[in-house]
């Protein structure tokens, strides 16, 4: 079993390692879903201060659903998506293999842009701080619920839009315990609240969203 | 297999096509009824006056939206386990009425919202997750255009209910909790000390009538759904021929 | 037929609502080949596509060792192997990865050194360490090939084999099946082209009502 997972982690790992273009556009989509927002309302540090939280964690949820709709339509082109679920493994597995994968990947650097963009709108140390930690316990979230999407929408037209109509809704939890609790730090309300409840959230889409992504993924195939 | 006999869509479709009219009166009839009461009957509001009386539609609109996609999450549900035909084919006929309530829900809610705050849009907490059920139907509704198999189709759609429906309340509760925290408007419509028994009756009267309107939407578009999937059986054929 | 290994019962396909054959049934044994022959669109790769379990039929059920596949799907799916119309190949990785990374996806230890012999049997041995993207379509299907043989699964499930390959790639397909068909495996596989298999049993299933010319097998 764990064989199997590590397999998987491997596996893709190494294709994004061998892909490195795709990896960094991810990247720089973050960056600059975030730099157009000052540009947008002005370069006052109160008002970015008071808009930063909200906007890096929504840039956070664009950027990792532009990689999403590929988590696994390339693997389904050439055919190994089909190998992979015809293995004596459960299918719950590779969805989780390569939903967590898809964090290591996509997710992590998120967490090391992140400050570099908080400086920017002018957040405290202690407010990025929090900012790393909602990040933390929020992309594994994303990449959960969004392997839900990519499997549902596997092969069809138009799949990257619809992947994000579909599962934008469903982040809207974990943007507002995100985004909150760095307001709450930045308020003095204090952040422990908003981060338990993002824990719930996440430990609560670890436990739910692996079993629809498999059994959509077979459905997808089918 | 007497459980079975009307998951068959033969047999359903008779027994919708017998039952429709009597929804369908009913819901005409209590519609009036409730309107009656919502416009001549109910006092006027001390506070909100006259502009108050659009909760009478929209309360109910605010409830069949949710009520409805939990059903469908339940047929879902239901047509995932058992893999019947009919239960997928409710979930289908469903999601349009519930998207036009809800679509109901925040029309009225924003005309209640331009006297009660001054602004067409405020982000109240009930609002704002009526508009994130919206995003929820149109996602499901756009799932289904995009899969041109109707087995796919099926399956795809009622695993994105499944997920939705867990996600709801949670999504409901995070509102609320932003909601509180940025001090935004709301106005409880249930808790309001003027409540008069009859306002209550207006309102239950009228949520009947939305179901019943519902339900006989519902088999009108089963019927339609039914007789799309099932053309290549004989007694389709058979029907169709008696018909022309 | 109650001790064959792979058996089909009153199956029934559909895609969309076009009935692609109902009532079907056979039964295969180990050291027998299966040859579904049809025209296009007749339903064979959505026959192999049912017997892989990636699909669930209309009606009836496919049954392995007497049971159904349904409900014991992990040891069926380690006792069958699948190559449908892609190859399941890497482009980003050389042979001996996609290899590598096959064999751990089936829950397998990786043997490197028969990896490089099963590839160098099929002819790559130039190109073990050049990324899959620049060998041709043949030498990536062989590359599925040398998969194929390194799973080590009784059950073949083979849409197209011969697709792509040239004269000396068929005979070497040829040969495995034979192999493979003489060690006790079995094969079911759809093919337009012919077979040079003698000494094999070979069963012939048509797909579909559009009669074909029969094809020359021996």
């Amino acid at each position: 079993m764990y064989r199997f997972l590590l397999a998987v982690l491997r596996r893709d790992l190494t294709l994004a390692a061998r892909r490195r273009g795709d990896w960094l556009i991810a990247q720089f989509f973050f960056v600059m879903v975030a730099s157009l927002f000052p540009l947008g309302v002005g370069p006052e540090p109160a008002m970015l201060a008071r808009i930063g939280p909200g906007v890096l964690w929504v840039a956070a949820t664009l950027a990792s659903l532009l990689s999403l709709s590929r988590l696994f339509a390339d693997d389904h082109r050439d055919g190994s998506l089909e190998h992979m679920v015809l293995s004596p493994e459960p299918t719950v597995l590779l969805v989780l293999g390569k939903s967590l994968a898809h964090w290591l990947i996509y997710g992590i650097p998120l967490l090391l842009i992140a400050p570099v963009l908080g400086l920017q709108f002018n957040l405290s140390w202690e407010a990025i701080l929090v900012l790393d930690l909602s990040l933390l316990l929020g992309t594994p979230i994303l990449s959960l619920l969004g392997g839900v999407g990519a499997a549902l929408t596997l092969g069809l037209r138009g799949g990257g839009v619809l992947l994000t109509l579909l599962i934008l809704p469903l982040y809207v939890p974990a943007l507002i315990f995100g985004a909150g609790a760095v307001d709450g730090v930045m308020a003095g309300t204090g952040a422990e609240a908003h981060l338990s409840l993002l824990g719930a959230f996440f430990v609560l889409s670890l436990m739910i969203a692996p079993w629809i992504a498999a059994a959509a993924l077979r459905v997808s195939l089918e | 297999m007497n459980l079975y006999t009307y998951a068959s869509p033969a047999n359903f479709y008779t027994l919708a096509g017998r039952l429709i009219p009597w929804f369908a009166w009913g819901a005409g009839i209590l519609t009036l009824w409730g309107l009656y009461i919502a416009f001549f009957l109910a006092p006027t509001d001390f506070q909100q006056s006259e502009a108050y009386r659009i909760i009478f539609i929209h309360v109910p609109a605010a409830w069949m939206s949710m009520f409805i996609y939990l059903v469908m999450a339940f047929w879902g549900a239901i047509g995932l386990a058992f893999n019947t035909r009919l239960s997928f084919m409710m979930a289908r006929a469903l999601a349009p009425t519930g998207a036009m309530f809800t679509f109901v829900a925040l029309w009225t809610g924003a005309w209640w919202g331009k006297p009660m705050w001054g602004a067409w849009w405020v982000w109240d907490a009930r609002l704002t997750s009526e508009l994130i059920l919206l995003f929820l139907y149109v996602g499901i509704i756009a799932l289904w255009a995009a899969i041109d198999d109707i087995k796919r189709g099926d399956r795809a759609g009622s695993l994105l209910t499944l997920i939705g429906s867990i996600n709801v309340p949670i999504i409901y509760f995070s509102v609320k909790w932003w909601n509180t925290l940025h001090q935004g408007a709301s106005v409880s419509v249930t808790k309001a000390p003027s409540m008069a028994a009859i306002m209550l009756q207006g309102m239950l009267i009228l949520s009947i009538a939305a179901w019943l309107y519902t339900i006989a939407v519902v088999l009108v578009r089963v019927r339609r759904i039914i007789l799309e999937r099932e053309r290549q059986t004989e007694w389709v054929k058979a029907l169709l021929e008696k018909e022309s | 037929m109650p001790d064959a290994l792979l058996s089909v019962h009153d199956l029934a396909c559909a895609r969309g609502d076009r009935l692609l054959f109902k009532g079907m049934n056979f039964a295969l044994n180990s050291g027998e080949l299966l040859l579904v022959q049809g025209g296009n669109g007749q339903g064979k790769t959505s026959l192999l596509r049912l017997l892989t379990g990636l699909s669930s039929p209309e009606e009836g059920e496919v049954r392995w060792r007497g049971e159904p596949i349904r409900g014991q799907r992990e040891a069926y799916h380690a006792e069958m192997v699948y190559l449908g119309h892609a190859n399941g190949v890497k482009d980003d990785l050389n042979p001996v990865e996609n290899l590598r990374f096959a064999d751990g996806l089936q829950g397998r230890a990786f043997d490197e050194a028969r990896a490089i012999v099963t590839l160098e049997r099929l002819g790559l041995s130039r190109c073990l360490d050049l990324p899959c993207r620049v060998l041709s379509f043949g030498q990536r299907r062989r590359v599925a090939l040398s998969a194929l043989l390194l799973a080590g699964a009784i059950l073949w499930i083979l849409d197209e084999p011969l697709t792509g390959l040239d004269i000396h790639a068929v005979a070497l397909m040829e040969g495995l099946i034979r192999d493979h068909l003489s060690a006790g495996g079995m094969v079911v596989a759809t093919t337009h082209q012919a077979l040079n298999l003698e000494g094999v049993i070979v069963q012939r299933l048509l797909v579909g009502n559009v009669a074909i010319p029969e094809l020359a097998v021996d």
